[in-house]
């Protein structure tokens, strides 16, 4: 899903707006931003071939340094995608019905070596107002008013022109303040040495992926911008068997659970989504379809679901977990 | 009738006790408290190896003893400078025996809570990336920037007025004390020759020092409070936070102040110059910081209360009524109520009964910090368990290095520095004894010029410091 449906409506794209804060623009950003004033006159496609340079230049010098400007997906345009998830929990029995521990826990644990215990996509069981319960996969909000930007001192979590907030592992001082600010509980820490498999200490790390993990450093939830780039879906999209979770693109107002591409405010809109935690004002890019997964004919009072499990963590040696 | 050099030749030779007789309950005190924190370095040496996998924080509860601690040694440290600077600035006529003491309180006490903030940190070894990366929308920045200062303000606050002492020390002390006093005594006192032009400039230091300082402390644990009240938690997202922590760090200073002059009055014998009327007078003070801290938590508690929202409840109950409901009732009752009855009933209204209360004031104020730091993070934010959090014997083993350290620092102080300030008690002393003398100036420096000149001129105040220019 990436530049294909290039022909959506940018109109019906409210949040579409690519959000530079005047923080991420560095001296030679300014500079280049002076510089646009006198573009104002020249050929519209000349100006819009400067502005994509322009975008791409304003990230390169800020973000981090370990993100390369040349992944940063912007379109011909010059358009940053702005991702967001959208969770349908009238889908998501937890994995109930198939008697395994949520999919979509287990894919990101795979993909990412998160250590044990950190589930990024936690599966939490929410008691119903009328008896029984629901399932609510919850990954980091990627809040637009993000708590735990604002508090990290050293700038280790950072937002990033894409919409997500991202941590840099190399520069977390384990303060662990952003865990006592993010109001939903999806921040993880290394409280020993992560444990890390042959694999993932291979990988060069970046805090796009985040591994191998790093001890005394915060992890969460980084919403695979890698994965989204090469053009397929997060591992926790991928792995749920209900399509209950849709990936998408504000931008371009396109979203998908691989199976069928929609558009995503109208996905939103028409099923009355709401996000978590509204009135903190966070603006998460999670949204939340209601629901207790009667759609795959689970019933509430059908309480519990199966724990989450690390299935690689054999594979690393002298591995050291602990609990939440 | 005593005369006034006689008076103050006494007080010099009690003060200089401490630095010239060391007896060897001294030197077991000393190595009673390098023992705990030899421990104490032991233990944060397998933290450094096993990460802060040897606490028992978690994601959940994520800050705990440490951050505790930091908490109140920070609120301790408001002891000295704050209350010696206000005492100065109402020109309170007994703050003269308190001030010095009260000043290495917070110079000793800021250092401890500064260092446990890197204690706590995942990767101390980074922490210099607080000055290469910091923003300054953090509320830990607004620590860094708020507790430098207040370091470096109140160790100019504690030198300043002790240059004339330390002076007097070089000149007496030359031959009874080794190399190393002798260089701290010429540095320190930068050439203190008493000369009316030193003496006009040092008491304008010490009247700036004075101002600049009370803000600065009221600023400093205002921030501390922002730390929690700057996140959207239940119980800490709220605005009184910042006086709620000023008042109580000045409450927890005073105690801690009382509680060390009731000790050194006792072992060096300084019952003439901490006198009941200082204990009393800090009591009343203990009393109505109390007074006031339970009004703040009364308007605090009732806000939140009234309306009771969901995590609110949760909040409530585990302070109210659960996990933690013994030490919030011993911190309401025996930690602020107590300390106003001990000084409304006469019969408490004694040194014993002063340091009673303050005993008191400190311990509820330690279990204040670690309520507050701990059941704000257990509330539920998503539905889960609560989490729960008891600090390991790694965490208890530096936390009581962190005291131990503070009591040896102290302890070091004691064999260097004049613990009472000589030449202000002097001062004092010489308004009490002169018939009421003509109206004292204004100025806060000018007096200070008036009694340096009367004290320094006794005949004997010793040679004029030669070596003391190198
Ligand atoms: S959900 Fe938490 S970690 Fe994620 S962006 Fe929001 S505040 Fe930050
Ligand atoms: S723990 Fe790391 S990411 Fe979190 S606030 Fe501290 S430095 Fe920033
Ligand atoms: S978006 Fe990626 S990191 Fe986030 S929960 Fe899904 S798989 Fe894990």
């Amino acid at each position: 899903m990436t530049d294909k449906s290039g022909e959506a409506k940018r109109s019906q794209t409210p949040k579409g707006e690519v959000p530079i804060s005047i923080g991420s623009v560095d001296r030679r950003g300014a500079i280049k931003l002076l510089g646009l004033g006198a573009l104002g006159a020249v050929p519209l496609v000349a100006s819009a071939r400067v502005m994509d340079g322009l975008v791409r230049d304003i990230v390169k010098g800020s973000v981090a340094e370990n993100q390369a400007a040349d992944t940063v997906p912007t379109r011909e345009a010059g358009r940053i995608r702005q991702w967001t998830m959208v969770i349908d929990l009238a889908k998501c029995d937890g994995c109930q019905s198939q008697g395994t521990p949520p999919q979509c826990t287990t894919a990101c644990i795979e993909g990412h070596f998160a250590p044990q215990p950190m589930e990024w996509i936690e599966v939490y069981e929410a008691e119903l107002n009328g008896g029984g319960s629901q399932f609510i996969p919850t990954p980091c909000q990627q809040c637009e008013n993000p708590p735990c930007v604002k508090v990290c001192p050293v700038g280790a979590t950072f937002p990033t022109p894409e919409g997500t907030v991202l941590i840099d592992q190399d520069r977390c001082i384990g303060c662990r303040i952003c865990m006592a600010a993010c109001p939903y509980d999806r921040r993880f820490f290394n409280w020993g040495t992560p444990p890390i498999p042959p694999e993932a200490a291979l990988s060069d790390y970046n805090p796009d992926h985040q591994a191998p993990a790093s001890s005394g450093t915060v992890m969460k939830c980084d919403f695979c911008p890698e994965m989204a780039r090469d053009g397929t879906l997060p591992y926790c999209i991928q792995a749920c068997p209900n399509d209950a979770v849709w990936y998408g693109d504000l931008e371009e107002d396109i979203a998908t659970n691989g199976r069928t591409v929609v558009k995503a405010t109208k996905l939103v809109s028409d099923n009355n989504g709401y996000r978590l935690k509204e009135h903190l004002g966070t603006m998460p890019r999670v949204f939340y379809l209601p629901g207790h997964g009667e759609d795959i004919g689970r019933d509430p009072h059908d309480e519990g679901r199966m724990p989450t499990e690390w299935p690689w963590i054999e594979r690393a040696e002298g591995a050291v977990t602990w609990t939440r | 009738m005593d005369t006034l050099n006689n008076w103050r030749e006494r007080l010099i030779s009690k003060t200089t006790r401490p630095t010239l007789i060391t007896t060897y309950k001294y030197w077991l005190w000393f190595g009673f408290l390098l023992v705990i924190t030899g421990n104490g370095v032991f233990q944060y040496w397998k933290q450094w190896q096993h990460g802060l996998y040897v606490t028992d924080m978690r994601d959940r509860i994520s800050w705990g003893l440490y951050i505790t601690a930091f908490v109140f040694f920070i609120g301790i440290s408001h002891a000295g400078t704050l209350i010696s600077a206000i005492l100065r600035a109402t020109k309170a006529g007994w703050r003269a025996p308190v001030t010095r003491i009260a000043e290495f309180i917070t110079a000793v006490a800021l250092l401890i809570g500064a260092s446990f903030v890197v204690i706590d940190m995942g990767r101390p070894e980074r922490i210099f990336n607080v000055y290469l990366f910091g923003r300054w929308q953090s509320p830990i920045m607004w620590d860094v920037m708020a507790i430098t200062t207040y370091l470096t303000a109140s160790v100019i606050y504690l030198s300043a007025p002790m240059i004339p002492d330390l002076a007097l020390y070089r000149d007496r002390l030359a031959d009874k004390v080794g190399v190393v006093r002798n260089f701290i005594y010429r540095t320190l006192s930068v050439n203190w020759k008493g000369s009316p032009k030193q003496q006009k400039l040092l008491g304008k230091a010490i009247t700036i020092m004075m101002l600049v300082i009370i803000p600065i402390a009221v600023s400093v644990h205002t921030v501390v409070s922002w730390i929690f009240s700057m996140t959207l938690r239940a119980g800490w997202n709220t605005s009184i936070f910042g006086v709620l922590f000023v008042a109580g760090a000045i409450f927890s200073g005073v105690a801690t102040l009382i509680i060390i002059m009731a000790i050194l009055r006792r072992i060096y014998h300084w019952e003439e110059y901490l006198t009941e009327k200082h204990f009393l007078y800090l009591g009343y003070l203990l009393a109505a910081f109390g007074a006031f801290m339970v009004y703040v938590n009364l308007s605090e508690y009732l806000t939140e209360g009234f309306n009771l929202e969901e995590a609110g409840l949760f909040a409530f109950r585990q302070l109210f009524l659960e996990d933690f409901a013994a030490m919030f009732w011993f911190y309401i009752i025996g930690g602020l109520l107590g300390p106003v009855v001990l000084m409304l009933v006469p019969k408490t209204r004694t040194i014993a009964g002063v340091v009673t209360a303050a005993i008191l004031v400190v311990v509820a104020m330690f279990l204040e910090r670690y309520f507050i730091v701990v059941t704000g993070l257990r509330v539920p934010l998503m539905p889960y368990e609560a989490a729960n959090y008891a600090p390991t014997f790694v965490e208890w083993s530096i936390f009581a290095a962190g005291l131990a350290i503070f009591c040896l620092l102290i302890t070091i102080a004691l064999k260097i520095f004049p613990m009472l300030a000589i030449w202000e008690m002097t001062e004092e002393h010489a308004a009490d004894i002169s018939d009421r003398p003509t109206e004292e100036p204004n100025m806060v420096g000018a007096d200070i010029v008036g009694s340096l000149t009367s004290t320094e001129r006794l005949p004997d105040a010793g040679p004029p410091a030669e070596g003391g220019g190198s």
